[in-house]
């Protein structure tokens, strides 16, 4: 598992990692596989087979379905050994959260109990808290549940108007208020509900189904998850004991933030396998559908479409996993008694904040790009219900809406590193300052690069982060503070760098390939990095250049063009071609390829 | 009681196989290696019997490393130890020298039964289990469906499906079982159960290990020998009955099945 360098937060953007520093799929260890594999064996003995049944929202259905995950150990991956789970690494939580990924609408009860419902025990609740709930939340016994969402408060989250208020005997918190949009509310056994303590300090307590004045309200009626249950949770006087304060009062937010980043990343790991089902069920239909007396995968605009999905499905892979290696390793630092405590444990997980908006943004968009062509190579099929692709598309377009829009998270991609870059933890400042002296001789006829296979790919990887930093330190000087205000800035700073993590993850763990099993093994992944970075670099330029347009003008506005042109400079490659080897690949595998 | 499950790793069925340029072996390059299903009834009901007998359950598997994954998935799915016969000399080896190691491993182990699935996936010879029983000169019940041991752990009662009937048989133990499908419906390996495999015994033994003479293994040693391979014909192009109303098509499909299909 690589030398388990540990990186900080957003240090991607101003350090090249070496591929044997990043972990990859091909760093999977036995252990690891078994995993994969039981957790796709359960999905597809016990949930596909009956996942018309499961959106009809049966209570016992789901239930027994949780506690038979709960049996093999799927619910437990986050839980340590002496709570009744298993205390395995986020590589492993990774790899079962993957699979969920074709658990239709289970994936959603899943994701929703193993993250947000359990994980603010794990981590923030107390000796008495974990040994009370989290034995029964691994097995499957109970489904846990998170309520932050209230009427009032999207993405708003900390504007929450849900009240505490200590009992005149001090025993009991008086919660009162609406929660919204609550994944598993109709069967959900315990709820982490944030409050705020006499009106002012937001604050996160265990409550449980049966705790007086506590109750549930309609079903939504959803565009998809149909499978999954989502209601208003209603607080009514609910009487919560004093000893269900999870962490302190008054810190709720570090709860709750941190652990939206880790559901982000999951959500982002989910896609993923969302994804290499559409790959492998498009191609499929693809080759057995013949018009013109062919099989449609024949045809170019086809290949093109399924070379396409894989492509970035590949990236989204591999930066899923580069991520859970980046948190195993800095959670190795750990001790056992800083893992016991919420506020390391915070500090840990939100070290890579930027990371896990990035994955959960592009897992969500490269799910929603797949589930579009797998309807569109469906055809008239696609649009028909008998037909996956249609539950697919569906179910898809939630995940750019939960766990923070992929706006917020947008901004709070170049938000947090700047504001680490203030904080004097990264050191973006030196990096932006020194491309302006370097762009004064820096000519990108002179570069020689290496004979080396993706030699050009890492090049523009490189280039692509000293445009990310130009513009965003161009940004910041004519901005200053105020630049939190400029949205559309700040987007196309965040879709730079989000298109930079995937790019060099792609190419990392591409590089990884060749060098343990050779050039020829790693034909369709060397392939896979070169049409990706041959779109995204002219689509780097372009946004880059949009940025200056709006900061600069006049002589300044062409310096920048000119220092961005130079940087980006490119000669587009032979992409269709090497997309139409991709796409026959799929077509031979009838799968997702890498 | 004592349980042995002879295990053999083979493509996932849902891999594509290719014939290799030699006509005489498959390309083995993106394969992906499972379990034997077959063995794998034979594992999940050693398990069963272990759960309600007692005892262990040892699973024998050979072949190159790769080997190791599978019989850690036993291990994984709650088998007890594992054995690995692995030996440069083995490649190209038929079943009969297979079965002929298998025996040699296990004959100075204690066992009650031993489980082979009734035939492998890939080359669908079914040869390992009989020769073994041989070897190690215990009856061999095939294709079995259902098993019952005795109280007394002294004798075994199985069931196998011969055209729509059902045949019982009784046996003494040791016995060989060979696992037929319905024979019961394989766990899945928990991921504690995946966890706490990574500790259990893995022994590897080679041919020497085994006083085994490398001279009688090997391509050179085969009594049989695959001359070809060759892949099932490709499917004709269905054929579009003409005519212009269902009375027209049906004579068209009348006519076709005659004097075409010959089965009119």
């Amino acid at each position: 598992m690589g030398d388990k360098r540990i990186f900080a937060g957003g240090e991607f953007l101003i350090t090249d990692a070496a591929p044997e520093e990043v972990f990859t799929p091909e760093d999977f260890t036995d252990e690891h596989k078994m995993i994969l594999e039981t957790a796709k064996g359960f999905i597809e003995k016990e949930i596909q087979p009956i996942v018309d049944k499961l959106e009809e929202k049966d209570h016992d259905l789901v239930l027994s379905l949780l506690a038979k995950a709960g049996e093999l150990g799927l619910l437990g991956t986050d839980v340590p050994e002496e709570y009744g789970g298993l205390g395995l690494d986020k590589v492993s939580t990774t790899l079962v959260a993957e699979a969920m990924g074709t658990a239709a609408s289970f994936g959603v009860v899943y994701g929703a109990h193993t993250g947000i419902g359990s994980l603010p025990i794990v981590y923030f609740g107390n000796e008495a808290q974990k040994a009370k709930y989290l034995p029964k939340l691994a097995s499957g016994e109970w489904c846990g549940a998170y309520c932050l969402t209230e009427p009032g408060a999207g993405t708003d989250a900390l504007n929450a108007k849900t009240k505490a208020v200590l009992s005149e005997d001090g025993k009991y918190y008086i919660l009162n208020g609406e929660k919204m949009f609550i994944t598993n509310a109709g069967w959900a056994s315990s709820f982490i509900v944030y409050a705020k303590v006499n009106g002012q300090e937001f604050t996160g307590f265990i409550v449980e189904k049966d705790f007086p004045g506590v109750s549930t309200g309609k079903e939504e009626k959803k565009m998809g998850m149909h499978g999954s249950s989502t209601r208003p949770v209603i607080l009514e006087d609910a009487q919560v004991p004093v000893e269900n304060v999870l962490y302190e009062v008054g810190k709720g937010h570090k709860i709750a933030f941190n652990i939206l980043n880790i559901g982000r990343w999951k959500l982002g790991a989910s896609a993923v396998g969302g994804c290499k089902g559409c790959v492998t069920e498009a191609v499929k239909y693809a080759n057995g559908r013949i018009q013109f007396k062919v099989p449609i995968s024949s045809f170019g605009m086809i290949k093109t479409k399924l070379a396409n999905m894989a492509v970035k499905t590949y990236m989204s892979d591999s930066m899923m996993y580069r991520l859970a290696g980046m948190f195993d390793n800095k959670l190795e630092t750990l001790d056992a008694e800083a893992k016991k405590s919420g506020a390391e444990n915070a500090k840990t997980i939100e070290e890579y904040a930027a990371e896990c908006s990035i994955t959960k943004v592009y897992g969500s968009e490269t799910l929603d790009y797949c589930v579009d062509e797998y309807v569109q190579i469906l055809g008239g099929y696609g649009f028909c219900a008998e037909y996956p692709a249609e539950r697919y598309y569906r179910d898809s377009r939630i995940n750019r809406i939960w766990e923070g829009t992929n706006e917020i998270n947008r901004m709070l991609v170049p938000g947090t590193m700047m504001r680490r870059a203030l904080e004097g933890r990264l050191n973006l400042l030196p990096a932006a300052q020194a491309i302006a002296g370097e762009l004064m001789t820096y000519s990108p006829l002179s570069v020689q690069l290496p004979d080396t296979p993706l030699a050009l790919q890492e090049h523009m990887v490189k280039m692509s982060k000293k445009i990310a930093l130009m513009v965003a330190g161009v940004a910041a000087q004519k901005f200053g503070p105020n630049l939190a205000k400029e949205q559309e800035v700040l987007a196309k700073i965040a879709e730079i760098i989000i298109e930079i993590f995937a790019m060099e993850s792609g190419l990392l763990r591409t590089l990884k390939i060749i060098s343990k099993n050779g050039e020829e093994k790693a034909k369709y992944q060397i392939e896979a990095v070169k049409v990706y970075v041959d779109e995204m670099v002219p689509q780097i330029e372009l946004w880059a250049k949009q940025i200056v347009a709006y900061v600069e003008e006049g002589d300044m506005l062409r310096t920048q063009f000119a220092g961005i042109k130079k940087l980006a400079r490119y000669q587009p490659i032979d992409a269709i071609r090497l997309k139409q080897s991709i796409a026959a690949r799929i077509i031979e595998l009838e799968a997702y390829p890498f | 009681m004592n349980i042995i499950v002879c295990l053999k790793q083979v493509p996932d069925t849902e891999t594509q196989i290719k014939i290799g340029s030699d006509r005489q072996s498959i390309v083995t390059d993106d394969i992906k290696w499972v379990m034997n299903p077959y063995d794998e009834y034979g594992v999940e009901e050693a398990l069963r019997l272990k759960e309600k007998h007692g005892g262990e359950v040892t699973v024998v598997g050979l072949g190159p490393k790769r080997v190791t994954e599978s019989i850690r998935t036993a291990l994984a799915m709650g088998a007890d130890k594992g054995i690995l016969i692995s030996d440069g000399a083995l490649d190209g080896s038929d079943s009969l020298a297979h079965a002929k190691a298998i025996a040699a491993a296990i004959k100075d182990l204690q066992y009650d039964l031993i489980f082979t699935g009734q035939r492998g996936v890939d080359d669908d010879l079914g040869i390992v289990g009989a020769t073994l029983a041989e070897a190690l000169n215990i009856p061999q019940l095939s294709l079995i469906v259902k098993v019952e041991v005795a109280e007394d752990g002294k004798s075994v009662k199985v069931q196998r499906p011969i055209e729509g009937e059902t045949l019982v048989i009784t046996s003494t133990l040791p016995a060989l079982i060979t696992a037929q499908k319905g024979l019961n419906e394989p766990r899945y390996a928990s991921l504690p159960g995946i966890m706490k495999a990574k500790k259990k015994p893995l022994a590897e033994k080679s041919l020497a290990d085994l006083g085994l003479n490398s001279a009688d293994f090997g391509a050179g040693a085969r009594k049989m020998k695959i001359l070809e391979l060759t892949p099932p014909p490709a499917r004709e192009a269905g054929k579009i009955v003409p005519g212009e109303t269902p009375q027209e098509k049906a004579a068209q499909l009348a006519k076709l099945l005659h004097d075409e299909a010959k089965v009119l």
